[in-house]
């Protein structure tokens, strides 16, 4: 079935429903923060699903070999690129999560909106 | 030039101001003699490495890329120039290298957006300005900054993630990156479906980042929070480029492309305009914290630059992209005043600043006239996209008069808040123990005159900002089947 052959998107837009909905329905601002990597993960996957060529192999030139069929190298290269803004992202995330449990002594959404109510 | 900005990280004493806006300064120079080169309707190009394009990474400057250079090396020049004391009330000095290479990293990477012709250069790019700029809001005294920059984080990343997604179906279909590329090989393209779905994917991408209704909701939290200086800088700039991105995508590589696109965008684009506009105009008007107060405005600002693309025309798109220059340079002055307001008043909320115009008549004089620029009376910038605006609107017909209604509807309201503001400046009583306080430090307020001023030097000679404008809509139009 053509539906099932394309498992991969299907894997694809699961994560990324389960990482939007972490993200949008915990108070938990680590939780949230869980949900955004899963939620880049699955983008990631997009981007290596695209380039693997069936039968392909890793995209090393090697001298005196030349019949071979490749993956695509470079979405594998946007991807590391991505993975290392997703890594800045996440380090940048818990930063201000460890800053706001000093401030406010709390890490629940809700709770602190309650504190900044007062 | 993107690099310089890089290098001058983590000077260990009070240089890092000096090494900051000089950097500032020479990007400014620059981006001045790039506008200069592209007046005529030339365009700039350069190859990365000497790679031919399409498989190397091209940078490219055209009228609408200067326009967006001009804007932001000016906001950020403006900002370090005028705000030193700021700053040094707001950040302990030995935090402050750190907070201006952080401020570097952003004009690196909101540099690097217009220049790039490659869709992943500018996704890079994007990240990396706005990474740096959740830490500058972050920095300041402000703890409910936190909150507010979480926010941000998650909804910029979101976005951010969008737009790669957008950007991995392209590349899927076309098999390329580069922006011009994209629109010849998107022709050959027998599916257009997943293009669609990466049109959409990319519109709400950038849509977040532009703060556009309903996707706004970081904004105000993160403008009213943010170090003064901080916020005089974002508040021109940060949305105008993702602004700039999602023009530019749509018209370069989704609307040749895409049959009947134009008009999806425009049913899209205008009610979601019109909201904003007249939601946070309205919102405005009960604020009675002063940078939330111009948040929200910015948001109603945002909605006008949106209108006026979604009418896809020349007079629109024109009208579209002087605002946005116009709205920088107001939103810039006003941010400017109310840093230097923030420096000598208890804090500021209406009822901290009432009185104040006695004491610091300059400030609040600055602040009038980057107000009327706002609100749009004749003589400033402001009412020369209102009348572009306008002009564009008249020429849908039935529409064009709702359309109209709406845009004087919102002036008026803008009126209103920017009155509330003078009254209370003007007219109110000083708060007891006010006594006699001294006009704001003069750095801050010749830079804040400097922008007030030029608000009213455009509004008059308005031949610089106008044909870049018309020169960029043009060559949106362009490509238009």
């Amino acid at each position: 079935m053509e539906l099932l052959g394309l498992y991969h998107y299907w894997v694809f837009a699961v994560l990324l429903m389960i990482g939007f909905y972490a993200v949008i329905a915990k108070p938990n601002l680590f939780k949230k923060l869980i949900g955004l990597s899963i939620f880049q993960s699955a983008v990631f996957l997009l981007y290596i699903t695209m380039d693997k060529v069936e039968g392909g192999t890793a995209p090393i030139l090697q001298d005196g070999v030349s019949d071979v069929l490749y993956s695509n190298p470079l979405p594998q290269v946007l991807i590391l690129t991505a993975i290392v803004v997703g890594i800045a992202t996440a380090a940048l995330g818990l930063g201000i999560v460890v800053r706001i449990k000093e401030e406010y002594g709390s890490i629940e959404e809700d709770e602190i909106q309650e504190i900044d109510r007062q | 030039m993107l690099v310089a900005p890089l290098v001058t990280l983590l000077r260990p004493r009070g240089l890092a101001w000096a090494a900051a806006t000089m950097a500032s300064l020479l990007a400014f120079a620059i981006a001045i003699a790039l506008t200069l080169g592209v007046l005529d309707g030339q365009k700039f190009s350069y190859l990365m490495g000497a790679w031919p394009a399409p498989y190397g990474i091209e940078l490219g400057v055209d009228a609408f890329s200067a326009l967006t250079l001009l804007i932001v090396t000016g906001a950020s020049t403006l900002a370090l120039l005028a705000g030193r004391h700021s700053v040094d009330t707001e950040i302990e000095p030995d935090r402050q290298p750190l907070f201006y290479a952080a401020w570097l990293l952003v004009l690196a990477g909101l540099v690097g957006i217009p220049v790039s012709a490659d869709a992943f250069n500018i996704f890079v790019f994007m990240e990396i300005s706005s990474l740096a700029s959740y830490v500058l809001i972050a920095g300041g005294p402000d703890r409910r900054a936190l909150p507010a920059v979480f926010k941000y984080l998650i909804m910029g990343t979101i976005g951010a993630t969008f737009y790669l997604i957008g950007v991995g179906l392209i590349y899927l279909m076309t098999g390329t990156l580069n922006l011009a590329d994209m629109e010849l090989r998107i022709h050959e393209v027998a599916d257009l479906k997943p293009i669609l779905v990466a049109a959409a994917f990319i519109t709400i991408g950038l849509a977040l980042k532009a703060a556009m209704f309903p996707l706004h909701a970081w904004l105000p939290n993160a403008y009213t929070y943010a170090p003064n200086a901080v916020t005089v800088f974002l508040a021109a700039c940060a949305t105008k480029v993702a602004l700039y991105l999602l023009l530019r995508f749509d018209f370069f590589v989704f609307q040749p492309n895409l049959v009947g696109h134009d008009v999806q965008f425009a049913y899209f684009l205008m009610p979601l305009a019109v909201l904003a506009i007249l939601i946070g105009s309205g919102v405005a008007l009960f604020e009675r914290n002063l940078k939330r107060l111009l948040a929200y405005s910015s948001i109603a600002q945002i909605g006008y630059i949106l209108l006026g693309a979604s009418l896809v025309s020349l007079a629109g798109l024109t009208a579209s992209v002087l605002h946005m220059f116009n709205h920088a340079l107001a939103k810039g002055a006003l941010f400017l005043a109310v840093a230097a307001l923030a420096t000598r008043c208890s804090g500021i909320r209406l009822e901290n600043i009432s009185g104040a115009a006695r004491s610091m008549p300059w400030t609040m004089g600055a602040f009038v006239v980057a107000g009327l620029s706002l609100i749009g009376v004749p003589g400033t910038a402001g009412f020369v996209s209102k009348w572009y605006l306008i002009s564009a609107a008249l020429g849908e017909g039935l529409l064009g008069g709702v359309l109209v209604a709406v845009i004087v509807i919102s002036s008026l309201m803008a009126v209103v808040y920017v009155w509330r503001v003078v009254e209370a400046a003007y007219f109110g009583e000083a708060p007891a123990g006010f006594a006699s306080t001294r006009e704001a430090p003069p750095a801050l307020l010749a830079v804040t005159w400097a922008a007030a001023l030029a608000n009213v030097y455009f509004g008059l000679a308005t031949s610089l900002p106008v044909t870049l404008s018309t020169s960029a809509a043009e060559q949106l139009l362009r490509h238009l089947p």
